[in-house]
């Protein structure tokens, strides 16, 4: 009792609900798992029964063998987060969940792009992997496979430039974030 | 040792004395481990009846159930009582055999893979990969079973690893980085509930389940007792505040009284307890106590928010929480009159809208009837298990529930087929108590097979059918909103229950007395072992009142 700062009667009207709010932006949940058999199956069941929407999944080991990491995107407008996180960790298999602010990581994401780059095409196919520092890593003589690593923004303004060369096949990987400076994600 | 035989040894470090279960070709090793390992088992006649047996057992004694079941079929049978264990969070260890690891992933005979089926409907499950893993991972389930919120854990043992020789060592400390239940309630938020009771003018305590599975009944009580707050509980926390009471306003939700859902509805602050805010109890969600705040206080973590955002939560153990609350509370020397507009508006509603019905003229029987002469003749002590259906809800409002544990009913998943396993559990795990199983003439059907359990084992247990020929919730739901057209839920006269108990070695008894009801069920609970009493109740009658489904509680008919 007495709490400095703290008021003897409470009114009612000053009482906030807290909880359950869609934050509207794009979150990045960087998840540690048990490496066991079933563990992913059982967070993207969690995820289907419960109706949230995965945009991006990539799963990977940590430096940890017992240890896995999985990396799920999702929209912050659809869901509430904090139910995501709080069923996520009813799971037995789920050690610790990060809730990726995007201005506290940095995140990355691999793309390969097969482009159709015959004759003429083919030095301006080149000339825009140049500006995205894009890879080149097959060619034939009809087309080229490239591969481009970054910010999902510049994935997708990557696509957006190469698609009128013919876009044959894209493939990406989901992303992957690292919380910035000296602690743990 | 066997693994088999050290999964025995592991039941007993768990003070496992029964298991229901039903032997298969996976499973024959356990069962071979458990023929001459002193803990009693019960054959039931159906996976499922002794999944909610094992459901009863939890429910009646608050320890945790145990039942056995074979690969493919049998594990698959057990689904059911899995999803019902999850849904009230009954904590319960389903064991079940598996296939050869060489033939898993190959369609083998009957193997099904239960992890995968089961995985949304479990708290936890395990699949052996090792027989050394045997020992910790029975621990683990147990564990986790019991703990936090508790539920449902199935733990597969494919039938090779069941007989390969392991070095048992008991296992005395189980450590799951992952699983971590929270179980001090925060005292800064205790103290700001306290305080938000104090300044509240229309408060209602509002409590589930959760007060049940956490022993916290007598807490719940104390707390009550602090000021003069109105109580209403879910169907679930039934038992948890004792009825009748001053107090008490009856049960909440779709088929609560009109004073506990107007309450709610006009309430200023929400005391939750170890409940959800399941659609049953909320009506129309846009629409629930518009006037509100919520200090909602459970376990899990996940509860909070859900459904309805909560002002004040608090999570951990309701029975410490409770405890702190009344203390905090005590210490704000609120003034119990600022409550008494509240009360003298709740007993407006009491005396105008009593939860009653109109008795037939005649000699028909009229199903809230039965269950008041049910009380009658039990002196209000039974343990009493139900199905599904209007039965379900007459014997929550017509029976007046006054310790923990006494209502054993399938609330979250509603399956009928649950009461008359529910009570052999119920029976076995309290022994000095009488059972009483009121259940449908529809619901009954479901699990039947188990009077053979029950007259072979000599489970004493009471059903009582309330028998009106119909699914008779079903029925009701296609006359108010189905224009009456009444689509296969017409159930005939058939069986003939009477029969039925005598053929599966039963004593049954048809009562068509309505003035000699309550003497004649004291006579038939009085018989020894298990009777089935068939009553033949008003073909169609309605539960009342009702919150009509997607419209808001202050609407309620009838
Ligand atoms: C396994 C299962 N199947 C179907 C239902 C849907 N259902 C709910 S109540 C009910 C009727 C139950 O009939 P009965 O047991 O005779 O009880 P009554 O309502 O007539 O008292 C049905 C079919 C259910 N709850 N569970
Ligand atoms: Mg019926």
């Amino acid at each position: 009792m007495g709490e400095p700062g703290v008021k003897e009667v409470l009114s009612l009207e000053d009482l906030e609900a807290a909880g359950s709010v869609k934050s509207g932006r794009k979150h990045i949940l960087s998840i540690l798992v048990e490496n066991k058999p079933g563990v992913l199956t059982r967070v993207t069941s969690l995820f289907a029964r419960r109706g949230f929407n995965i945009d991006t999944l990539s799963v990977g080991p940590t430096d940890d063998d017992h240890i896995s990491r999985i990396t799920i995107t999702l929209d912050g407008a659809n869901h509430p987060i904090d139910q995501v996180t709080k069923q996520l960790h009813k799971l037995v298999n789920v050690l610790k969940i990060r809730d990726l602010e995007p201005t506290g990581a940095v995140s990355r994401e691999l793309a390969m792009f097969k482009v159709a780059a015959d004759g003429a095409q083919r030095a301006e196919v080149m000339q825009l992997c140049e500006i995205f520092r894009a890879k080149v890593i097959d060619v034939t003589k009809r087309s080229i496979v490239v591969e481009v690593t970054g910010t999902v923004d510049k994935i997708e303004a990557f696509e957006r430039n190469v698609r009128p060369f013919g876009l044959i096949e894209m493939m990406r990987t989901g992303e992957i974030a690292i919380a910035r400076g000296r602690g743990e994600t | 040792m066997r693994a088999v035989d050290a999964v025995l040894e592991c039941l007993k470090a768990e003070g496992v004395d029964v298991v229901f279960g039903y032997p298969g070709g996976a499973n024959i090793p356990t069962y071979d481990a458990l023929y001459d390992s002193g803990i009693r088992h019960i054959l039931v006649r159906h996976e499922a009846g002794g999944g909610h047996a094992a459901e009863g057992y939890a429910k009646a004694t608050g320890k945790v159930g145990v039942a056995f079941g074979t690969s493919g079929p049998g594990a698959t049978n057990l689904v059911t009582p899995i999803m019902d264990a999850m849904m009230d969070s009954v904590p319960v260890v389903f064991i079940t055999g598996q296939v050869r690891t060489d033939l898993l992933g190959t369609d083998g005979f009957q193997e099904a893979d239960v992890i995968g089926i089961t995985m949304p409907a479990v708290k936890h499950s395990i699949m052996i990969q090792h027989p050394n893993e045997i020992p910790r991972a029975l621990h683990e389930a147990f564990h986790i079973a019991r703990t936090g919120r508790p539920g449902p854990v199935v733990l597969d043992i494919p039938t090779d690893l069941s007989k390969a020789d392991i070095d048992y060592v008991p296992i005395t400390d189980v450590r799951l980085p992952g699983y971590q239940p929270t179980t001090e309630g925060n005292v800064k938020q205790i103290r700001q509930a306290a305080k938000a009771l104090a300044a509240a003018r229309r408060p209602v305590i509002y409590a589930g389940g959760g007060v049940i599975l956490g022993n916290a009944s007598e807490e719940l009580v104390a707390f009550c007792r602090a000021d003069r707050f109105p109580v209403t509980t879910t169907l679930n926390g039934l038992g948890g505040f004792p009825a009748p009471d001053p107090q008490w306003l009856g049960m909440l939700g779709m088929h609560g009284t009109r004073t506990a859902n107007y309450a709610m509805d006009e309430a200023d602050l929400i005391c939750c307890i170890g409940a959800r805010f399941d659609d049953r109890i909320t009506g129309k969600l846009s629409e629930f106590a518009p006037r509100a705040k919520f200090i909602h206080i459970d376990v899990d973590p996940a509860e909070i928010s859900k459904n309805v955002p909560a002002h004040i939560p608090i999570v951990g153990d309701c029975k410490g929480i409770l405890a702190k609350l009344k203390a905090e509370y005590d210490e704000l020397g609120a003034d119990p009159a600022r409550l008494s507009d509240w009360w003298q508006r709740i007993e407006g509603w009491q005396g105008k809208h009593p939860l009653a019905y109109e008795d037939s003229h005649d000699e028909e029987i009229k199903p809230q009837r039965l269950i008041e002469a049910v009380y009658e003749a039990t002196g209000g002590d039974a343990i009493i298990t139900t199905d599904v259906g209007q039965h379900q809800m007459w014997a929550a409002q017509y029976y007046h529930y006054k310790f923990p544990r006494q209502w054993i009913s399938s609330g979250g998943l509603g399956t009928m087929g649950f009461g008359l396993p529910a009570a052999m559990g119920a029976a076995i795990g309290c022994p000095e108590k009488t059972v009483v199983c009121i259940t449908g003439d529809g619901s009954i059907q479901m699990n039947a097979q188990e009077f053979a359990t029950c007259a072979q084992e000599g489970i004493p247990v009471k059903v009582i059918i309330s028998n009106n020929g119909y699914l008779g919730m079903v029925r009701q739901w296609q006359e108010l909103f189905w224009d009456k057209r009444y689509s296969s839920v017409d159930m005939g006269e058939f069986p003939d229950f009477v029969k039925l108990a005598d053929a599966y070695g039963c004593t049954g008894v048809r009562l068509t007395n309505k003035g000699t009801l309550v003497d004649d069920l004291k006579a038939a609970i009085a018989t020894p072992g298990p009777v089935v009493v068939d009553v033949r109740v008003t073909r169609e009658e309605n539960t009342y009142p009702m919150i009509v489904p997607g419209e808001a509680a202050r609407d309620m008919v009838g």
